[in-house]
């Protein structure tokens, strides 16, 4: 069907689509940006006026995984054709890989802080979405006394910055010897994310028709096993909504992570910044941590976008 | 073989009573059809038979065993809901299936069963397709199609072509009586539709606020109502009401409407049969086609003025002024040219309906 369009919109056309373009630009810049420098020499990364056209190389990833000291002389020809090639990167820059007494390359800090980070941040995110899940079917579906005023009290839970208990829950963690640990972390985000989960698949149950259930019902089925062959799959888009944001928002948390862990359990959120290279800052590791960093979340969001938009904008319209 | 019986069962939602003393018997194979207006419990008494709604009290018997405590999975009976609640991601062949897939059966059996339903109701070739790309209609079938696959004891039915169109409605409602000639089970039927239920019912149970009104043949409900609410509720156009004063004249009975001086005549044998009633207050009830009109002045007739007239296609209904009382009347399409026409009409004494009006009761004269 060719539409006939007249000249104003058109031109409001053109106007939108040069916003739109402006918007997107300002949004991908700081990526953008973190995605160059990641692939920077070290000095080209601090420049001024900044570098924007430069030959890529691969040495702020070398340095982001292995462990470096500054060498006092340059390598001799023998070291430098020894070394493999993404050695011979981090010589350029004045330093060299450091070994072990067997000659095993020394890992940073970093792949097991992005371990620390994929474990706390899927973990909680099932127990979340999971839980979640069930206590809004409950809210859902069945007269609970009260109801109102517990879900007010669910969702009370957010309203204090979750700062203000990081010095509480910093003690109580200790106590029990839940500080740097992995269940502690996980603990605290779900126990984050859990009113927002509650609220959210509520809003999505509460959007199943209930002759679904009843209907299995009455077609042989109990209602744990209608639950689960009927509800879940129709909630699956919710589900998926919900779990992109618990994801996201456990993936990202910074300051309780600071807080809480140090070592064993550290996320990569608060280890990235305290990578500053032997000397200086190194401008080029961190922004290589933080590229792969966002790598994940990327790619979780993108292969949900098409459930995370209408999760957005679920529950905004009642029936 | 499957009777269905319920035994003085109450059902309340918070304080209001959705269901008082319900007595009723199924028979094997029967047709029932729960006719009431919305909120009269008819649904409720349907879910409470399926199990998705408990009873405050009573019993609720399929086969004699008490069937109250059971969960809904072990009654062994299929629901057709008015949304149809066909599963959106399952196609028409899993949608069928469904049912069978709780119980023991092989996944060839199933197969056989799903396609025999299918064949049954001519949805062979929408097998693979998804709810969402059926029309009303079809989805309906595939609905009754998951009721039927498991051979249930009993088919409960919660207005389920209430959602399709008039035209569809009816085709459909010939289409339940025909798979429940052939199939032969015992089925509840909640409709608020009169017509669904006059064309489909063995039996028709009327329901007004929770409380059983009357069970009875599709003749039985429409020739003899048991009340006011019953003879007002079934059968269109609505039967005509009106207070009524018996007299007794020389020769016969004499019952005037709307109070106007002049009654309609009525056999002798009514003040006898109205049993000490006939000075009390008296609601007569009259269908229009109980109301016979003639352009001629005849005996026995009164002159009456005609004032709208309603031109239904095969037959007109003319609303004829009695004293300050108006009679619908049911007529020849063209009968009546037009309002303010002197015609002459009568009562005609065998249709005539009279309740005590106090109680709304019928107090069964037949003349």
């Amino acid at each position: 069907m060719a539409a006939v369009r007249t000249s104003s919109e058109v031109t409001f056309n053109r106007i939108a689509i040069v916003v739109v373009l402006l918007v997107t630009i300002i949004f991908l810049a700081p990526i953008y940006w973190i995605a160059s420098t990641a692939f920077k020499p070290r000095n080209l990364a601090t420049t001024i006026p900044p570098t924007v056209v430069f030959q890529p190389e691969i040495s702020p990833f070398v340095k982001l995984f292995t462990k470096r000291s500054q060498m006092r002389n340059p390598p001799t020809p023998e070291e430098y054709a020894a070394a493999p090639w993404w050695e011979r990167v981090v010589f350029d820059g004045g330093e060299k890989i450091v070994r072990d007494g067997k000659g095993e390359v020394q890992w940073s800090g970093y792949p097991s802080r992005f371990m620390n980070s994929l474990i706390v941040a899927i973990t909680s995110t099932v127990l979340a979405v999971g839980m979640g899940t069930f206590t809004a079917y409950g809210f859902s579906r069945f007269r609970v006394k009260g109801e109102a005023d517990l879900l007010f009290f669910i969702l009370s839970t957010r309203m204090l910055p979750p700062v203000v208990v990081a010095i509480p829950m910093f003690l109580m963690y200790r106590a029990v010897g839940l500080n740097d640990s992995h269940l502690g972390l996980i603990i605290l985000y779900t126990a984050f994310n859990l009113s927002f989960s509650v609220w959210l698949m509520k809003g999505f149950i509460d959007e199943i028709p209930k002759e679904y259930e009843e209907a299995a019902l009455v077609d042989g089925y109990t209602r744990m096993e209608a639950f689960f062959k009927i509800v879940l799959p129709e909630a699956a888009t919710g589900i998926a909504a919900t779990a992109v944001f618990c994801f996201i928002t456990a993936w990202n948390e910074y300051a309780f992570a600071l807080i809480m862990t140090n070592r064993r359990a550290q996320t990569a959120p608060p280890f990235i910044p305290s990578q500053v290279g032997s000397g200086l800052p190194d401008w080029t590791v961190i922004a290589a941590g933080t590229f792969l960093f966002l790598l994940p979340v990327a790619i979780f969001t993108f292969l949900l976008r098409n459930h995370l938009l209408r999760g957005m904008s679920f529950g905004a319209i009642r029936k | 073989m499957t009777q269905i019986e319920l035994r003085g069962v109450q059902k309340f939602f918070g304080a209001v009573q959705v269901i008082q003393d319900l007595n009723l018997k199924i028979d094997d194979n029967e047709f029932i059809v729960l006719l009431g207006q919305s909120g009269c419990g008819k649904t409720t008494t349907l879910r409470a038979i399926a199990g998705l709604e408990t009873i405050d009290q009573g019993d609720i018997l399929i086969d004699g065993k008490p069937v109250q405590h059971l969960k809904a999975a072990d009654r062994d009976i299929a629901m057709v809901f008015q949304s149809f609640s066909l599963y959106p991601h399952m196609n028409v062949y899993e949608n069928i299936a469904f049912p069978l897939r709780a119980t023991r059966k092989s996944r060839s059996e199933i197969d056989t069963e799903v396609r025999s339903v299918a064949k049954t109701l001519q949805i062979t070739d929408l097998i693979n397709k998804r709810p969402s790309a059926l029309s009303g209609g079809d989805m309906q079938r595939v609905a009754i199609g998951r009721a039927l696959v498991r051979r249930p004891k009993a088919m409960l039915m919660d207005e389920p072509i209430g959602a399709l169109d008039a035209k569809l409605r009816e085709e459909m409602r010939a289409e339940i009586k025909r798979l429940h000639i052939k199939q032969g089970s015992t089925s509840i039927y909640v409709t608020h539709d009169q017509i669904e239920a006059m064309s489909l019912a063995d039996r028709i149970v009327i329901m007004h606020e929770g409380v059983l009104q009357q069970v009875g043949t599709p003749d039985e409900v429409y020739s003899h109502p048991a009340n006011l609410f019953v003879a007002q509720f079934v059968g269109s156009p609505v039967m005509n009401v009106a207070e009524a004063i018996v007299a007794e004249n020389a020769s016969a009975a004499s019952v005037s409407v709307g109070g106007a001086a002049a009654g309609f005549e009525f056999p002798r044998a009514l003040l006898s049969k109205l049993n000490g009633h006939a000075g009390g207050q008296l609601t007569l009830g009259i269908r229009p086609e109980g109301v016979l009109v003639r352009r001629e002045a005849t005996d026995g007739f009164l002159p009456v003025e005609t004032q709208i007239v309603e031109p239904l296609g095969s037959f007109d209904i003319v609303d004829l002024k009695v004293g300050s009382k108006m009679l619908r009347a049911r007529t020849k399409s063209g009968f009546i040219g037009g309002p303010g026409e002197k015609v002459y009409a009568r009562i005609d004494p065998s249709q005539t309906h009279f309740f005590d009006a106090a109680s709304g009761k019928s107090l069964g004269v037949r003349l």
